[in-house]
């Protein structure tokens, strides 16, 4: 009960944000979805994903969102009908339906061949996940064993995670400076 | 009993969720979907307490944290037009 109405929310702001001229709004609408989001991978119990979409999802992608509509515009272009029924305009128009049909059907038969939701023979329970629920305590000393995977079994993948997430921040400041308008051929300091 | 009360701030939700969608100007968008994050607050506690696991706790001071960075973000955003 509780799960179809979080969803329907979800269904509701999907279509919302996606019918909406006003792009502020989608914003807007995009961060109630990934508030509700989270709280339904909380209630999957998969606390660290919520705890992800939450500042993720809800925080830094609108900011984000935000920055990049400061540059551009705020409301789409309205084409006038002559330009509407052109035939390059409609030639697109279908084009465009036709791969967002063939993508959908191509995803909805990959998962066909997926296992049952909390399936307890699916291959990801049988082969690694016993493994590490028995053994994880014992060999990394550490109590959580998603921790452990995280931060011992796999801690240069992490370590790379970091490196590659540092990097992207890195990008996102230099896109986002001041630049000076003045005569001299320095860059401006990075102005936050 | 806590079913209850989810299920009512869910409706909650839906309310404010009609004045997102709705809401002639971007103001009362933005002011429903600060409301909308502090039902969510709510949400979390309670599905928490549901699963008697009430260290979510921890979890929904951190969703409070976030809430409004998106409100600062936008209300630079109509101040100066720009966010740098």
């Amino acid at each position: 009960m509780i799960d179809i109405l979080l969803l329907l929310i979800i269904v509701a702001c999907a279509i919302a944000a996606v019918s909406i001229k006003d792009l502020l709004s989608a914003i807007m609408i995009l961060g109630v979805y990934s508030f509700i989001m989270a709280t339904i991978f909380t209630r999957l119990n998969a606390v660290d994903v919520a705890f992800t979409e939450a500042s993720v999802g809800a925080g830094i992608t609108s900011v984000l969102m935000i920055a990049a509509l400061s540059r551009t515009k705020r409301y789409e272009y309205l084409y006038t009908k002559s330009e509407r029924r052109k035939p390059s305009a409609l030639f697109l128009k279908v084009l465009s339906l036709f791969i967002v049909i063939i993508t959908g059907a191509v995803l909805v038969y990959g998962t066909l061949d997926m296992p049952e939701f909390g399936d307890p023979d699916a291959p990801a329970n049988k082969h690694v996940s016993p493994r590490y629920i028995e053994e994880s305590h014992h060999e990394t000393g550490v109590n959580n064993f998603v921790t452990a995977v995280l931060a011992s079994y796999r801690g240069y993948d992490t370590l790379g995670e970091t490196t590659v997430i540092f990097t992207a921040g890195i990008c996102v400041i230099l896109l986002l400076r001041k630049f000076k308008k003045d005569d001299d051929d320095r860059y401006a300091g990075i102005c936050y | 009993m806590f079913d209850i009360a989810t299920i009512a701030v869910i409706f909650a939700i839906m309310i404010t969720l009609y004045r997102v969608i709705k809401g002639p100007m971007i103001y009362d968008r933005v002011l429903a979907a600060n409301a909308i994050g502090t039902m969510a607050v709510v949400l979390l506690v309670l599905i928490g307490f549901e699963y008697s696991r009430p260290h979510f706790l921890d979890l929904a001071v951190v969703y409070t944290l976030i809430n409004f960075i998106a409100t600062i973000a936008f209300l630079k955003y109509r101040e100066k037009g720009r966010l740098d």
